[in-house]
C-alpha cells in the first residue's frame, strides 16, 4: 500500500508482480475453470483494503469450459472502465468452502495516488490511525478521470 | 538485422523441396478412430460421413500447410445441418465436437444446444446478455442452434431475435478459434431463414443435408439401440419390428430414428408386463433380454393403426433434452 512502489495497490493474488498478460490471465482463469470455480469480473474505484464489495460487471459466469468467453468479458469491462481498478473472482460453491478462492488485478487507473495518513488524537495522549485514498476525496465515477 | 530474422524464419519452417507425411500426421490425430467409431455407432447417414471425412481432410491437410507457412486463414467451419426430425443432426453434432477436438480446431470440443429462448429475451436489453452469456458456454467447443429459423420473425419488425442473429454474426466472424456454431432444422425453414439473413449464408461454409432413414436402416438402428442396452429380438420378435416400421412410417408425426427408440421404450414396458404376469414361472437372463413377438405386436399401429397414446412423439424432446444433460 502506502510503502510501494509507485502506490501501486496490493491486493489478492500476483500483485506485487509486473501487470499480467491477458495469455497470463487466460491460464489463470483456466485453472479456476478446471477446478469448477465460477469467475466473475468486478470494477470499482475506491482503492480503500476494507472495500471488499466491489461492483459485479455483468453475471457471474457459471458452467464455463474456456476461458475465452471470460476474456471476452473482462475487454469489455476494460472498455467500459479502462481507468478503474478491475478484479477477477474464482468462486467456489462446494459446501464448506463458499468462498472466492482467487482474486487477482487485471486493470488499474493509470495513476494511482496512493493514500492519506491520518491521526487522531485521543484522550491520554493516544493516537488513533487511518488511511484515507486520496482518490476517494472526489465523487464516485470522477476518481480517475 | 532483416537478414537474420528472415534466416530465423526458414528455420522454423519447412523448405520447399521437404516432405510431410500425411499418413503419420492422419494417425498422430487419432481421427480414424472418431471416423470407425461414426461408422459403427450411426447407421446409414452416407452422404453426411463423407462429408465429414472431407472436412476432416481439409483441416488436416491445412495443419500441414502451416508447416510450410503457406498462410491461408483458419477455415470457416460453421455449418448448418438440414433434415427431418431424427435423423441423427443432434447426434452429429456431437460428434463433430470431439472430431474437430482431435484435429485442433475447438480446445475443449463440448456441445452446447440452444434454441431462441435461450438466445432472445424479452424485453429491451434482455438479449444481449442472454445470447453473450451462451456465447460463452459454448467458447472452446460448439454451439448448436436447434430450429434457427425461429431466431428470425420477419413479420414482426421489432422482433428481439434480430438482435441475436447480429451478435452471432459478429462472433462468427471474429472468434473463428474460439467456437464453431451449428445451425439446424427442416430443410425448407432454412433455406428461407439464409434468404432472408444473406450474412448469415455467407458465414457457413459446410451446409449438410441429413437425409430420412429407409425402413432396413430403421430396423438395423433398431438393433443397434436395442443391442446398447442389452437387449435383443426374438427372430419373431425381429420380424414383428420389420411389419412394425412401415406401418409406423404412415402414420402422423414420424421422427425417423426417435420414432423408433420411442417404440422400443414402449416394447421393453410390454416386456416387463408380460414378465410380470407369468412371475410364477422363474425367469433366466434370456427371458429377460429378448423382446417377444408380442411385445411389439400389442401396439395400437397394427391393432387399429393408430399411435400408441401413451405420448408419442409429442414430449420426447424434453426427454431428449434431459439425455443430453445427462451425457455432458
Ligand atoms: N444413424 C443413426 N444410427 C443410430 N441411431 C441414430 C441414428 N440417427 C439417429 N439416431 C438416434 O435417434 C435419436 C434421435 O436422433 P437426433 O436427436 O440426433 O435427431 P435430430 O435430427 O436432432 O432430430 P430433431 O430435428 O427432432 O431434433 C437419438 O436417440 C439418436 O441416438
Ligand atoms: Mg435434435
Amino acid at each position: 500500500m502506502m510503502t510501494n512502489h509507485g502506490n501501486r495497490i496490493t491486493q489478492g493474488q500476483f500483485s506485487f508482480l509486473p501487470d499480467l498478460t491477458d495469455e497470463q490471465i487466460t491460464l489463470q482463469v483456466k485453472y479456476a475453470l478446471k477446478n469448477g470455480w465460477a469467475v466473475n469480473v468486478e470494477y470499482t474505484d475506491d482503492p480503500h483494503p476494507r472495500n471488499t464489495y466491489w461492483e459485479m460487471f455483468g453475471m457471474p459466469m457459471f458452467d464455463l469450459k474456456d476461458p475465452a468467453g471470460i476474456l471476452m468479458e473482462i475487454n469489455e469491462c476494460r472498455k467500459t472502465f479502462p481507468n478503474h481498478y478491475i478484479r477477477v473472482t474464482a468462486y467456489d460453491s462446494t459446501r464448506g468452502w463458499e468462498t472466492p478462492r482467487m482474486s487477482f488485478i487485471v486493470n488499474r487507473p493509470k495513476n494511482e495516488p496512493g493514500y492519506r495518513l491520518m491521526r487522531q488524537e485521543r484522550s491520554g495522549r493516544s493516537i488513533g490511525y487511518t488511511i484515507v485514498p486520496y482518490s476517494t476525496d472526489k465523487p464516485e465515477g470522477e476518481r480517475y478521470s | 538485422m532483416t537478414d537474420t530474422k528472415i534466416n530465423e524464419k526458414r528455420t522454423s519452417s519447412l523448405a520447399g523441396d521437404m516432405s510431410v507425411d500425411l499418413d503419420a500426421e492422419f494417425k498422430k490425430s487419432n481421427i480414424q478412430e472418431v471416423l470407425d467409431k461414426l461408422d459403427r455407432e450411426l447407421i446409414g447417414l452416407k452422404p453426411i460421413k463423407t462429408r465429414i471425412r472431407e472436412i476432416a481432410a481439409l483441416l488436416l491437410v491445412d495443419r500441414l500447410r502451416k508447416q510450410f507457412e503457406l498462410l491461408s486463414e483458419t477455415p470457416t467451419l460453421h455449418m448448418s445441418f438440414t433434415g427431418n426430425p431424427g435423423t441423427g443432426k443432434t447426434t452429429v453434432a456431437m460428434r463433430m465436437g470431439e472430431i474437430l477436438k482431435r484435429l485442433g480446431y475447438v480446445r475443449e470440443g463440448h456441445l452446447v444446444t440452444v434454441t431462441r429462448d435461450d438466445l432472445v429475451g424479452q424485453y429491451i436489453g434482455h438479449t444481449a446478455p442472454k445470447t453473450k452469456e451462451v456465447i460463452k458456454k459454448a467458447m472452446g467447443g460448439v454451439l448448436f442452434i436447434d430450429e434457427a429459423y425461429y431466431l428470425y420473425k420477419p413479420e414482426n419488425e421489432r422482433d428481439y431475435g434480430a438482435e441475436s442473429i447480429e451478435i452471432l454474426l459478429q462472433v462468427m466472424e471474429n472468434n473463428r478459434d474460439d467456437l464453431v456454431v451449428i445451425l439446424a432444422g427442416y430443410k425448407d425453414k432454412m433455406d428461407r431463414f439464409f434468404q432472408s439473413n444473406p450474412g448469415m449464408r455467407s458465414r457457413i461454409a459446410h451446409h449438410l443435408d441429413f437425409p430420412d432413414y429407409s425402413p432396413d436402416e430403421l430396423l438395423a438402428i433398431a438393433k443397434l439401440m436395442l443391442a446398447q442396452q442389452n437387449y435383443r429380438f426374438s427372430p419373431d420378435g425381429e420380424k414383428a419390428f420389420a411389419e412394425y416400421i412401415p406401418l409406423r412410417m404412415k402414420l402422423p408425426h414420424f421422427a425417423n430414428a426417435r420414432s423408433i427408440r420411442n417404440a422400443l421404450d414402449r416394447a421393453r414396458l410390454r416386456q416387463a408386463n408380460r414378465l410380470f404376469a407369468s412371475r410364477s414361472k422363474n425367469l433366466t437372463k434370456v427371458d429377460l433380454v429378448t423382446l417377444e413377438a408380442e411385445d411389439i405386436r400389442a401396439s395400437r399401429v397394427f391393432q387399429e393403426g393408430k399411435l400408441d397414446i401413451d405420448g408419442d412423439e409429442g414430449t420426447d424432446k424434453a426427454e431428449e433434452a434431459r439425455r443430453l444433460k445427462e451425457v455432458k
